[in-house]
């Protein structure tokens, strides 16, 4: 990334080299996809039907962009006020991971137009996938309208901009509810498969997993992003973001430490009603432990250590531990541990196309991130709402 | 569809107490399939592999041909499963010291199908006549249904860019329903009874007389009559299911039952949470209320506090000032009084120098 002088004199920075030509790659890709199908460039087939574009473009946008409602019940309905200042870093964020879910899951559908079908044509409405959709459609909704005062400060909308802003609670409440449900529910997608998805993952208890590992990745999505964005976006961070930035490590860092102990307690019971303590010993149980100890325990020891001692550097890279530990969950539940009963030879591996196409709905997140929080009053107070709390 | 109709209002809305019917997830009522309903019952003793029904599926259902001719039984020798082109196929099992069983693959067509409870726009259909059907204009390509089918049946034309759908057996509901035939495709062609097509309740009859007729030839087990939930494919066999690539660790739960349960907590979250939540929203205000109120409360303590300190000591000091002033004025008067004195003192002096 470069700062903002040096792309204002030349364009051909590092990032926007690199940037462009993955926006180049995709543009192709997207091409590719629509023009020939799925079969084309994907590696999907009939026993693996959901592959990288569901397990990481969809769960794991999901649940990293969870740090918008868990930054924002906590600063307005917990009462951690003091940290006002990062609720709209985080809820950008939120935003545009839903968005870009969206977007790339236009990819992996078979007709993306028919997307409001579920809601306008015939509702499947005992499918946990038409709860998901639902809540990520009012919820894509909810963001928006918390995201929209930046914009409309920005664009100098004073008055629907003050209406917006006094719904600031409502939102934020709704924002949790539907937060809570499609959190869970992508884990109860799977609920539906318990002969396809290995026993050590599969758990009546998976909703629930998937919700509380979700204020877990939230947390930590803000403490990482915190730590990304701080030399890029230094020029337009206002000293009241900047002085409680610590401060804000300091307490996210106990509070995920204590979620993810939480989470790791429920998995363990997940294990223990199921009665599956001696799978633990098998190849597939070294894995589970590996993602278990190594990113939800180890995690939270460090999350506590961080916060006692007020190291900054060790919540950071512990924040990025746990981002990677949601990250293989997500992939274990929804890849790799998912037709697990299948011969190697019939099991899935994502295409460079499918890789190819994760990286570029990425990538134009960055970029519309990085446009945005240039422009807009992100990491700043506009100075005509400054006192606004 | 009832149930899962039921079902999903209940998630939707949380409508459950308003709802006449009977609300069968949670309760005691557990769905035997349709009434006069149809399957079929497959007999993998008299199985010879010999792929007849596949032709007859691809000829009542229009279906390319295949690359190699039905009567290449080598295509036997790898297993294969459902295809776009293929909505059945028959795969040989090697048993140990024996000779191979054969088994056909289609879909199962479950009493309560977890591809129907997967489909977010409820494309699939259990129908009265037995079949599970699918409804393409509606689907949106998800292929949640693929996840959820037990049987990993239904395939996707994944090659069209346009037009791409699910595909799979449906029975030959539509053919039947258009009258141009009786019986499914397949049933019709097998040369050996191997399928037998009727009514699901005799079908498991006509298993039953079998197995107790031959106990030595059969496994006394109808696959599909309570694998998850039921299915209207019933499957005999001589050699264990597991051995001819049918499952065995399915369960019974069917797939809307076991949706069930993360389903009734979806209304509990939008009735309870916002109560919890405006909950602690309010008791955090009120806490920064009393929190601002004590403080306040302490403020104008220590100010009147220190107005009445301020008041007493300008008091000390005014006193102190009057009794100074005081004392300067007797201090003052006595001196001039003295000096007076002084003054006449000398005056009788001089008057009496000048009279010397």
């Amino acid at each position: 990334m470069t700062t903002e002088t040096v792309s204002k004199k030349s364009l051909l920075t590092p990032f926007n080299v690199i940037a462009g030509l993955i926006l180049l790659m995709g543009a192709a890709l997207t091409v590719w996809r629509f023009g020939w199908g799925i079969g084309a460039v994907t590696n999907l087939d009939n026993n693996n039907p959901w592959g990288l574009w569901i397990g990481f473009d969809l769960l794991c946008g999901v649940v990293l962009a969870a740090g918008g409602f868990v930054t924002s019940s906590a600063v307005y309905l917990f009462g951690m006020k003091k940290h006002h200042a990062a609720v709209r870093p985080a809820i950008l964020t939120a935003f545009l991971g839903y968005l870009f879910v969206v977007v790339a899951l236009q990819y992996d559908l078979g007709r993306p137009w028919r997307l409001p079908y579920p809601f306008v044509v015939q509702s499947g409405t005992t499918s946990m996938l038409f709860e998901v959709g639902l809540c990520v459609a009012l919820y894509l909704t909810v963001l928006f309208l918390e995201f929209s005062p930046a914009a409309l400060e920005w664009l100098g909308y004073k008055r629907l901009r003050n209406l917006i802003h006094k719904t600031t609670i409502a939102l934020t409440i709704f924002g949790v509810v539907l937060s809570t449900l499609h959190q869970s529910s992508l884990g109860a997608l799977y609920i539906i498969a318990p002969s396809k998805l290995h026993p050590l993952w599969y758990s009546t208890y998976l909703p629930t997993f998937f919700f509380v590992s979700a204020i877990a990745a939230g947390m930590s999505m803000v403490m990482l992003e915190g730590w990304i964005t701080h030399k890029p976006m230094h020029s337009k961070m206002s000293e009241e973001y900047l002085a409680q930035h610590d401060d804000l490590y300091y307490g996210f860092a106990k509070g995920a430490s204590f979620v993810l102990l939480g989470y790791f307690f429920i998995k363990v019971i997940g294990i223990a009603v199921d009665n599956e303590w001696s799978m633990l010993g098998t190849g597939w149980g070294q894995w589970f432990l590996f993602e278990l100890l190594g990113f939800v325990l180890l995690p939270s020891f460090l999350y506590a250590i961080g916060a006692r001692e007020k190291n900054l550097k060790l919540i950071r890279w512990t924040a990025l531990l746990t981002v990677l530990g949601i990250v293989l969950n997500r992939l274990n539940v929804s890849v790799i541990a998912f037709n697990w009963h299948l011969p190697s030879e019939m099991r899935y591996v994502p295409s460079w196309q499918e890789i190819g196409v994760t990286l570029f709905v990425c990538t134009m997140l960055v970029v519309t991130f990085k446009f945005i929080a240039t422009k807009m009053p992100i990491f700043y107070d506009h100075p005509e709402y400054k006192d606004e709390h | 569809m009832k149930r899962r109709n039921f079902l999903g209002l209940m998630g939707a809305a949380g409508v459950s107490a308003a709802l006449p019917t009977k609300a069968q997830a949670g309760g005691n009522v557990h769905f035997e399939g349709y009434p006069g309903s149809k399957g079929v019952l497959f007999d993998a003793t008299r199985c010879i592999g010999c792929r007849k029904c596949e032709i007859g599926c691809n000829e009542v259902n229009n279906l390319p041909k295949p690359e190699k001719p039905f009567t290449d039984l080598s295509v036997l020798d790898t297993p294969r499963r459902t295809e776009t082109d293929s909505y059945t196929v028959v795969n040989k099992y090697e048993q140990e010291g024996g000779a191979p069983v054969y088994r056909k693959i289609q879909c199962m067509h479950c009493l309560e199908p977890s591809s129907a409870s997967a489909c977010f726009v409820a494309a699939f259909s259990k129908q009265s006549s037995g079949a599970v059907t699918y409804d393409e204009s509606v689907c949106v390509g998800c292929r949640y249904c693929m996840i959820a089918c037990p049987f990993e049946i239904p395939t996707y034309s994944y090659n069209d860019p346009i037009t791409p759908k699910v595909i799979k057996c449906d029975l030959c509901d539509a053919n039947i329903k258009a009258g141009k035939i009786s019986v499914p495709g397949c049933v019709n062609s097998c040369p050996k009874e191997a399928l037998v097509y009727g009514e699901r309740d005799e079908l498991i009859k006509i298993a039953r007389r079998r197995i107790e007729s031959f106990p030595e030839k059969y496994i006394d087990h109808i696959y599909g009559e309570k694998e998850v939930g039921g299915t209207s494919w019933l499957f005999i066999s001589g050699v264990p299911f597991s051995q001819i690539g049918l499952r065995e660790d399915l369960g019974v739960a069917s797939g809307p039952e076991l949706n069930s349960g993360p389903l009734s907590v979806v209304a509990m979250v939008p009735a309870l949470w916002p109560l919890l939540l405006a909950g602690v929203y309010g008791v955090t205000k009120r806490t920064d209320k009393i929190n601002q109120q004590e403080k306040a409360d302490a403020v104008a303590q220590a100010i009147t506090e220190t107005q009445d300190k301020a008041r007493d000591d300008m008091k000390a000091a005014m006193e102190r000032a009057a009794n100074d002033k005081e004392a300067t004025v007797k201090r003052e008067v006595a001196k001039a009084l003295e000096e007076a004195a002084k003054a006449a003192e000398e005056g009788d002096g001089e008057k009496e120098e000048e009279g010397a």
